[in-house]
């Protein structure tokens, strides 16, 4: 294992460390492990979390138009509900916190714990699960489609519904609405290697590449070969189209695992346009870059919304955080 | 069992755990993401050190169980956290405040901890899941109380129960967690959390007979 890290098992400590560091205007809270901003007075507080290695998600993401708290578990592993309570009355500025919950179990039933606890204590909080993944197919016999790209847009979109006054049911609608417009597919090219195990989490043969991979390398629908990006390109946005039919307005991610470069980034972005294109939808926004990734994974995930002009004036509304800046 | 006996059992399930962290992670990395022994081998060691350090708080078997769930919850992490923490905790809420537990109230303690995970995961027998060790160790104990068994012949049965409902995972398609995305490759494989569940029931036979290291 070849990783600029100090020891395995401080990995998360330093990077938080970091990031407070290099991030002056946003508190870290290393006792509790959370990072945050405000409160805000009379805004509802966004709350989100996961396990760590999917970076910028969800740390990157705090800051005025988007999140109030994350959570940050050990890498790969939920973080824990004191940590989510902890944040959760950090950031509540007395209209309630909208937790924002990938759909893994383990994620589900620690926030789930968390706000039944913050609810014991009198705080509002509601809850939205993001399952934007359409790689899972079986969601009867598995833990059910995966929270991926999704997340990013849920997360800018509801924050700016906040940030404009939003109660928290109409906050928690947006996010679900966002949630519901999303659908994302991802190809690994190479596995991530976890600094505790020190191992890959997953076996690629050399021209072997996975179709529908999940953010922890999980296995998609099937193993594939290497192929043109255009035609990679074209196998994501099939599965996406025929749960969701593309058309009208949409606001498009190509998001980096990790290991790729951006030059490739933007190859396979041509050819998500140039397919867009064909099929009759337009692009009217658009991301390119390392967003929501997984450790070193190289390869990509794409994420398509179909937006309502509403929605579109939410994501151009102003943000600033340490990865999602315009507009102020 | 006495207060002493289960803080006994928490103390020997961290031992256990530590041991075979390694084999735990492997056979997390073969069906799920690989962290499973680091994850309880974290838990079971906090567990263990906040019952040492709050001896006063845990001055029953029930209070032990509760604190060891608390535990767990805030210091695990992952889907186990929340799975472990609340097995031991309805198994403490089911013992009271009894300070000296016999092998019927045992039973109804690890029955209640099958019935909070069941309610908590949604997971089935047959899915996989740490349940399919559980069950059947659940079961064996109550089978052996009612053949007149003592809670060392009960705990025993309990431990083989849950071993070999491990082994009997193997064949099993996993339908719940992160295993679940894999569908028929986790044919073959030992469930990890049916695995840890087999060691913490071996770690109470071993207190119950007095064999503690």
């Amino acid at each position: 294992m070849k990783k600029l890290i100090n020891e395995p098992e401080g990995v998360l400590n330093d990077a938080l460390v970091g990031f407070a560091a290099a991030n002056p205007d946003l508190v870290v809270n290393l006792e509790d492990r959370y990072i945050s901003r405000g409160p805000t007075a009379g805004k509802v507080a966004l709350v989100s979390g996961g396990g760590s290695g999917h970076e910028p998600l969800h740390g990157g993401f705090v800051g005025y138009g988007m999140l109030d708290a994350a959570c940050p578990g050990e890498v790969f592993t939920s973080p824990v509900p004191d940590q989510m309570l902890a944040a959760t009355k950090a950031v509540d500025g007395g209209a309630g916190v909208l937790h924002v919950v990938k759909n893994y179990t383990g994620d589900v039933l620690n926030f789930q714990m968390a706000a039944e606890l913050a609810g014991d204590d009198g705080l509002q909080v509601e809850s939205v699960l993001v399952n934007d993944d359409v790689a899972v197919e079986n969601s009867t016999y598995t833990a059910g489609r995966r929270g991926t790209g999704g997340t990013v847009f849920v997360e800018k979109i509801a924050g700016a519904a906040a940030e404009r006054g939003a109660d928290l049911a109409a906050t928690a609608a947006v996010a679900r609405e966002v949630n519901d417009r999303s659908r994302s597919f991802g190809i690994a090219l190479s596995a991530n290697v976890i600094p505790a195990t020190g191992k890959p989490g997953f076996e690629l043969g050399d021209t072997e590449i996975e179709l529908g991979v999940g953010i922890h390398g999980e296995p998609g629908r099937a193993r594939g070969q290497v192929s043109t990006a255009r035609e990679l390109a074209g196998v994501a946005l099939d599965a996406i189209h025929s749960d969701m039919p593309l058309s009208g307005d949409v606001l498009v991610m190509v998001n980096g695992l990790g290991g790729t470069p951006l030059i490739e980034l933007y190859v396979v972005y041509a050819a998500v346009s140039e397919w867009l294109e064909g099929h009759g939808a337009t692009i009217t926004r658009n991301l390119v870059g390392n967003y929501i990734t997984s450790l070193e994974m190289a390869g990509c995930s794409i994420t398509v919304a179909r937006m309502t002009p509403e929605l579109t004036e939410l994501w151009d509304a102003p943000v600033q955080t340490p990865a999602l800046r315009w507009g102020r | 069992m006495d207060t002493s006996a289960f803080q006994a059992w928490v103390h020997e399930a961290s031992l256990l755990i530590t041991e075979h962290a390694s084999r735990l992670t492997d056979l997390d990395a073969a069906i799920g993401d690989g962290d499973h022994g680091i994850n309880l081998r974290r838990g079971f060691q906090a567990a263990d050190e906040m019952i040492e350090k709050s001896e006063s708080e845990t001055d029953t078997p029930g209070a032990v169980l509760r604190t060891v769930g608390r535990a767990l919850i805030s210091k695990t992490g992952g889907a186990s956290g929340p799975i472990y923490g609340t097995g031991f905790r309805q198994a403490g809420k089911a013992l009271g405040d009894v300070t000296d537990v016999d092998a019927v109230l045992l039973g109804s303690a690890l029955e209640a901890a099958f019935n909070g995970i069941q309610q908590l995961g949604a997971a089935h027998l047959g899915d996989k899941t740490l349940l399919d060790a559980l069950g059947p160790a659940v079961t064996a104990y109550q089978v052996a109380v009612e053949d007149g068994g003592d809670i060392v012949a009960a705990t025993r049965a309990a431990a083989d129960a849950a071993e070999r409902g491990l082994a009997e995972t193997i064949p099993m398609l996993a339908r719940k967690g992160r295993a679940s995305y894999l569908g028929e490759r986790t044919i073959g494989h030992e469930d990890p959390g049916a695995a840890s569940t087999a060691l913490i029931m071996r770690a109470l036979a071993t207190v119950a007979a007095g064999e503690a290291s």
